[in-house]
């Protein structure tokens, strides 16, 4: 039996999610929504409609066609695709070290990586801006890619889930003659792939949205990345008043992330919760 | 290929650093394995039977002595240089890997000349599978076997190299007790079929006993007994062996020898001639007991176990060390229910006698020591 | 096994290297910028030692604007939005239908684009000669009167701000609690219900406790987070945020850096230093409290 006291709670809670879940999905709808608007109807209209009558995608070719969408894509791309690639070897390695390998002064240097986990980029970045700047690698890739490849916290996730590996799947390997790599490769990497398939999606959306260090690294139109191309767009893409263009632009940046998230949502959503609860 | 181990001692420190007493997992192991024979290494966990096995495949290196595969010595080898098959207790498979590929893997393993065509792995592989018969289950995934077929895929990745020694880890341990009699089995047939010198874990005496050719029975590191599994049932050589081996287990009683005669309780019970007076454990193996109203020993009846094919009765005295005392006798043995007191004869070959203080067994009689290896 | 020594130092190799080059050295390198008086970009030279850069800092009315600005926006997004996300997460974990469709949805903001959404909020919130926006016709319809939110009064940025913060920030808040909440052993829900204990009481004394850990984690992460905020006001209030007077510590220091009064890689240090001995502070403060108050479970 359920009391009429239950029945008002439920309805208050479905009442307080729906409510948040309209906070959360308005502003995508907007963005769809003026996207899709021409810019002479969202001029014209004062009083913003919730609706429009004529959809038009013309905004969406001027996105490409008057600033460099595609570029920007292009750009932001080849470097989440890079730093990504680059990472997944380099903490492969460093974590195989840890979980695998009997070496002296292991302890030491991973409680270092440990405690340099706790360092703000803040810190270091502003060193590196100078360093990359002084080599001459603002306005290129190589300057872009080089300081995000290393991730003290990713290697830690995978050196914890190499080691739920069983030793004696090792010793199975070792009697067969396996080398250490190939283990590493036939053996640990195709057991932990669900963990590198989820470091791989952060990764690749923490790309997507980097900011800050694209920022200071390009000033060159050529070089944006999503991000700052976004920025450049707003204040001097397409004038200042084409909102339903900007919008286009804004969709079409950020639809690939919610594709990815769609596709990918358990992964993703326990990497985070993980990344949470241990980090 | 036959195996000898020379002197083989293993010493770990020990895992706390602060404790300087090190570990002796293994201690001067000195030991021929005939070619082709099937050898299990029993004694209860922490004995240093696994440790052995890991000396022999290489996953450890001896602190001294030295391991021979026929006349190499292979002490400095690393296991991939050995050409040993392990198979481990949980069977270490590939989780991502089909049985096929699993079976496989060490093939895949080969370099220079000894590198394989593919047609000539697949082959090998499907040898090997038909050897344990799982030639049905090559596509599958560990995960959706049984755990005797995973065992067999274990011993098939094993065997697939045609190693020179093949060394099982407590292989039977994870399943149930029908499959555990069926699968021991299959490891005789495999055995016998490939002829490969086979060396295997155990902590189950029954296990070790009803496949071996030879037992070795260690405990904390020490070698107590080699030799034929009959042998070293018939003939413990001091008081842990014949303990450790047999079900049900022998009766233990605290005696002495007095004038010629085995005492039990004060009371004599067997002749004993030439022997030293001195107090001892007497060992009496269940089947050792004669239902005789004459007979010398007199146990407090408690109970009747009738099996059919033969009966047990569980009794007790004070000077036992088990609980129970159970003997095993005929089942056309009557014994009149309501009775309280039953009293036996001994089998003088099933009756052992051990110094109480080192646990040695002290012959007598008609005994003679059987030493393993002299004919 | 034996040891390979020069084998796993060869397996970590890249990783140091990188860690050093764009870690460690930077570490270091950013103390000693932060006092090197009048260090100049192009010749690379500085005239002495000192704390003026700090001295020079800390009397910058811009930083002093930016300060302000991160502490107010600290001290309302993080009690909000933990305990927004806290009613949230409760709410998701006492329902059965249509769970798995919140869930997905509040995640949402997580993987979008800062900037990218942060745009779509200026529009809504933004009044121009065209049109008062999406919410101040909102405002407008319950009788009040027009805001610009965008360009408008101080409070009203600052509340944009911090709207679009808590936004932003809910996706791994809701998370983390569904999570906390789940991981609550259901026997001593049941061992509740048999005690007749009173809803209230059970989520007082069982839940709260319970999950304290993850929320005195979420406090903490959450300050860190606050404090360093940019990007979001970036995307509401475009770049050139001292104009706005809307920057943070971090627009601060990235300004220094880089940007319209940009080229002082020395302030930039000194502020960064200052930002983090805020943040170790607050953190310290923050496990003391959570020390004394979280149950060991």
């Amino acid at each position: 039996m359920k009391k009429p006291g239950n029945i008002v709670l439920n309805i208050l809670k479905y009442v307080f999610l729906a409510f948040w879940g309209i906070v959360v999905l308005f502003p995508f709808y907007w963005m769809i929504l003026s996207s899709v608007k021409s810019y002479g109807a969202y001029n014209s209209e004062y009083i913003p409609k919730f609706f429009t009558a004529n959809p038009t995608l013309e905004n969406y070719s001027s996105a490409f066609t008057t600033v460099s969408l595609g570029r920007y894509f292009f750009n932001t791309i080849v470097f989440a695709v890079v730093t990504t690639a680059v990472m997944l070897v380099v903490i492969t390695l460093a974590a195989f070290a840890f979980a695998r390998l009997q070496f002296r002064g292991k302890n030491i240097v991973f409680t270092l990586f440990l405690s340099l986990m706790m360092i703000p980029n803040e810190l270091i970045i502003i060193t590196n801006f100078v360093t990359i700047t002084n080599m001459n690698m603002r306005n290129t890739f190589t300057g872009l890619i080089l300081p995000s490849i290393t991730s003290i916290f990713y290697i830690y996730l995978l050196k914890e889930n190499f080691e739920q590996i069983p030793e004696n799947l090792y010793k199975a390997a070792k009697v067969d003659g396996t080398s250490d790599f190939k283990y590493l490769i036939r053996v640990m990497i195709p057991m932990c792939k669900p963990t590198m398939i989820t470091i791989t999606i952060l990764k690749i959306i923490e790309c997507w949205n980097s900011y800050v260090w694209p920022r200071l690294i390009t000033d060159n139109e050529k070089y944006y990345l999503v991000s700052n191309g976004i920025q450049e767009i707003r204040e001097n893409g397409f004038g200042r008043e084409n909102i339903p263009a900007m919008m286009a632009a804004v969709v079409v940046i950020s639809i690939p992330l919610i594709i990815l998230f769609l596709v990918f949502r358990k992964q993703i959503m326990t990497g985070v919760q993980r990344s949470g609860t241990k980090g | 290929m036959k195996v000898v181990l020379e002197n083989l001692t293993k010493i770990f420190p020990n895992r706390n650093r602060k404790i300087k007493t090190e570990v002796v997992a293994v201690d001067d192991f000195t030991f021929e394995i005939p070619d082709g024979t099937l050898v299990g290494l029993l004694g209860p966990s922490g004995c240093g039977k696994s440790t052995t096995l890991n000396l022999i495949s290489g996953l450890e290196k001896p602190t001294r002595g030295k391991v021979f595969f026929g006349d190499t010595d292979v002490t400095d080898l690393e296991p991939e240089d050995r050409g040993v098959g392990l198979v481990f207790q949980n069977y270490a498979l590939y989780p991502h890997l089909t049985v096929r590929n699993n079976i496989m893997f060490p093939l895949k393993n080969f370099r220079g000349d000894k590198k394989l065509t593919k047609d000539v792995m697949e082959k090998k592989v499907l040898e090997a599978a038909k050897l344990v018969q799982i030639d049905t289950l090559m596509d599958r995934k560990p995960g959706e076997l049984s755990g005797g077929q995973q065992q067999r895929v274990a011993i098939a990745r094993a065997l697939v190299k045609e190693p020179k020694v093949l060394l099982l880890d407590e292989p039977l341990s994870n399943l149930d007790a029908r499959l555990r009699l069926q699968t021991r089995e299959e490891i005789r047939r495999i055995q016998r079929e490939t002829k490969v010198t086979t060396i295997f874990v155990t902590h189950d005496q029954e296990e070790a006993m009803s496949i071996s050719d030879i037992i070795v029975v260690m405990k904390e590191g020490v070698v107590h007994q080699i030799g034929k599994p009959q042998d070293v049932y018939d003939d413990p050589k001091n008081l842990f062996v014949a303990k450790f081996l047999g079900t049900p287990p022998i009766n233990v009683f605290k005696g002495n020898v007095r004038d010629g005669m085995i005492c039990i309780g004060g009371k004599p019970v067997l002749k004993a001639e030439k022997t030293d007076d001195c107090e001892v454990f007497v060992g009496i193996r269940p089947e050792g007991f004669i239902v005789d109203e004459n007979g010398k020993l007199e146990l407090n009846l408690k109970g009747l176990e009738v099996m059919g094919r033969d009966t047990t009765i569980v009794s007790t005295h004070e000077a036992s060390e088990n609980v129970e005392i159970r003997s095993i006798v005929s089942a056309e043995t009557t014994i009149t229910a309501g009775k309280e007191k039953v009293k036996f004869s001994l089998k003088p070959m099933k009756t052992f006698i051990f110094n109480s203080e080192t646990g040695e067994r002290i012959y007598f009689g008609s005994q003679v020591r059987k030493e393993y290896g002299k004919k | 096994m034996k040891k390979n020594n020069l084998k796993g130092w060869l397996y970590l190799l890249p990783a140091i290297i990188f860690l050093a080059a764009f870690m460690i050295y930077p570490l270091v390198d950013v103390f000693i910028y932060s006092f090197e008086e009048e260090y100049n970009f192009a010749s690379q030279t500085h005239t002495g030692i000192g704390t003026y850069n700090y001295s020079y800092v800390l009397h910058d009315t811009y930083f002093l604007q930016a300060l302000k600005n991160t502490f107010i926006l600290v001290i309302i997004t993080v009690p909000l939005s933990t305990i927004t996300s806290l009613l949230i997460a409760m709410a998701l974990s006492s329902i059965k239908k249509l769970r798995q469709l919140f869930q997905t949805v509040f995640f949402l903001p997580y993987v979008t684009n800062t900037l990218a959404v942060g745009l779509v909020f200026m529009i809504l919130f933004k009044k121009t000669a065209y049109s008062d926006g999406m919410i101040n016709m909102l405002i407008n319809l319950f009788g009040g009167e027009s805001v610009d939110f965008i360009d408008g009064p101080y409070w009203a940025k600052m509340l944009v701000l911090c709207i679009y913060t808590v936004w932003i920030v809910m996706p791994f808040k809701i998370l983390i609690l569904t999570g906390a909440l789940a991981s609550v052993k259901d026997d001593l829900y049941k061992a509740a219900k048999i005690d007749s204990t009173p809803k209230w009481r059970v989520f007082t004394r069982i839940t709260l406790p319970m999950i304290s850990p993850m929320i005195f984690y979420l406090v903490i992460t959450g300050f860190i987070g606050a404090f360093k905020a940019y990007s979001d006001a970036v995307a509401l209030f475009g770049t050139d945020l001292n104009v706005a007077g809307m920057n943070t510590i971090v627009g601060y220091i990235y300004d220094m850096l880089y940007g319209n009064s940009g080229g002082y890689p020395s302030y930039a240090s000194a502020a960064a230093l200052i930002l983090f001995v805020i943040v170790l502070t607050i953190t310290c403060i923050n496990l003391m409290v959570s020390r004394k108050s979280v149950v060991k479970v």
